[in-house]
């Protein structure tokens, strides 16, 4: 076990908020097709308030902080904010599109000691990554802009997130971030959008590109390894957890809405209103989210691959139940491995259904009512 | 001849946190990860880039762990060495302005 999964597993067993994922605002200069959020300002906290939120995360023992949004230099206070976090110190990560990002944005970064920059490149191709930011010229300002962090010697990771429109492209992504001599990272999972509407699912690459990608070896190391078939689960497996959200991970919206994770919806509470270890240590949503063990869910327990799936438990409430299984993830196991699911099987399916047939009502993020 | 002063600064390159006693620190510039046990952890949040070394020793370690002095001071400075080499501490003859990012 390395040193940092060591650390990680110690704040996990000790309920310490080792990393916190921060959209600063929901505003973008971007209109993705496949975006879940609405780009609307409802009321983001304030610079003061988000300063006040990292003084208690810090005090909270939060040692990992990743901002991101929308797009995080849409506020003009974002390298204030930076700073502040920086002066506290936080191991920063920023997730942006880039595109607002120049020498002098460049030097900046570099020069608060951020860690790493992710940035969003959905092809090697202009027009098709246009197509999908729908900003013209946003290749060419994103590729520009990661050639002046690369410049400043910073650490970027290219994020690939796959649909339909670039499934095709993702050897051309690899060959350009080679090219930058910058990391890469794909991921093929597209979420509904936050007001519960589930049209942005027929994006999802379909089930057959999904089995192509598990078995390349640039993409998944070993894949007769990654697509081996699940080992028979131990009882540590069942006694397990899905993931570190609500564990020693949680999610802080611009409105200051607290949420076990990024893709799990469950509102535990508002830092307008509580402290946030308060919030942490005592609502009754993160302590339920904290109690659910691989023996509790109500139909993965029983399923071959549960020890091996990537299973969401966010993304499983999303279509009704925290503890019920994440069809997007049943896909992935039954792609990558071939065998059937225990959720199929009780549908009588022998291969998943498609996701963009998925109607399954789903929670939406609100922001929580705030009273003035 | 007078002893040498060290005195030594947490660089403005680094994250850190404690946890459970022992802190946790990263220095940005290479992700390399280190945890400090509690008397390096002692010495760390020491490093004000004011206070000599042999000060912070003498008053802080040998103060909370009962450790023999010239042992500790010997173990302290090779510590702050390994540290210097990894970017995560800056070390003087001089008094050092703390650095903030």
């Amino acid at each position: 076990m390395s040193l940092m999964s060591e650390v990680g597993q110690k704040a996990f067993n000790l309920g310490v908020p080792l990393a916190v994922h921060m959209d600063v605002t929901y505003r973008c200069n971007e209109r993705c097709v496949h975006c879940y959020l609405d780009h609307d300002d409802h009321g983001e906290m304030t610079t003061a308030e988000i300063k006040d939120v990292l003084d208690q995360l810090a005090e909270a023992g939060v040692f990992f902080i990743t901002f991101s949004g929308g797009e995080v230099l849409m506020r003009r206070d974002f390298f204030e904010i930076v700073e502040y976090a920086r002066r506290l110190m936080f191991n920063v990560k920023i997730k942006t599109n880039a595109v607002m990002i120049h020498e002098e944005e460049a030097r900046r970064i570099r020069e608060l000691g951020v860690d790493t920059i992710q940035i969003s490149v959905y092809s090697h191709r202009p027009e098709v990554h246009d197509a999908i930011t729908k900003l013209p010229h946003s290749f060419e300002r994103t590729v520009k802009a990661i050639r002046f962090l690369r410049e400043q010697g910073l650490r970027v990771t290219i994020a690939n997130v796959l649909m339909t429109a670039n499934s095709s492209d993702h050897s051309g992504v690899q060959e350009l971030a080679a090219e930058l001599g910058v990391h890469y990272t794909l991921d093929p999972t597209i979420t509904p959008m936050m007001d519960g509407d589930t049209s942005i699912l027929s994006l999802r690459i379909p089930g057959d590109e999904l089995k192509e990608i598990f078995r390349n070896p640039t993409l998944v190391g070993n894949p007769e390894e990654f697509c081996a078939p699940p080992k028979p689960p131990s009882e540590e497996d069942l006694e397990g957890y899905s993931c570190s959200a609500g564990h020693s991970f949680c999610y802080i919206s611009p409105y200051g809405d607290v949420f076990p994770c990024v893709q799990f919806p469950l509102p535990t509470g508002n830092i307008r209103q509580q402290k946030f270890l308060d919030i942490w240590n005592f609502s009754p949503q993160m302590k339920e989210v904290r109690s659910i063990q691989a023996k509790d869910l109500t139909v993965c327990s029983s399923c071959s691959h549960v020890s091996s799936c990537t299973r969401c438990p966010g993304l499983a409430y999303m279509e009704g139940s925290m503890r019920g299984p994440s069809t997007a993830d049943c896909e992935k196991s039954f792609y990558r491995t071939g065998i059937p699911t225990a959720n199929m099987l009780r549908q009588g399916l022998s291969k998943p259904r498609t996701m963009s047939g998925n109607t399954t009502p789903l929670v939406q993020i609100r922001p929580i009512a705030v009273p003035a | 001849m007078p002893e040498t002063c060290i005195y030594i600064a947490r660089s403005s390159a680094i994250a850190a946190r404690a946890l459970a006693g022992e802190m946790m620190v990263m220095n940005s510039a290479d992700s390399t990860f280190f945890t400090l046990n509690e008397v390096a952890t002692t010495i760390f949040q020491a490093a004000d880039g004011r206070t000599p070394l042999r000060e912070i020793v003498r008053d802080r370690v040998c103060e909370q762990f009962d450790i023999d002095p010239e042992q500790a001071q010997a173990d302290a400075e090779q510590f702050v060495a390994e540290l210097s080499g990894h970017g995560i501490l800056l070390v003087s003859n001089q008094p050092l302005a703390p650095e903030t990012p």
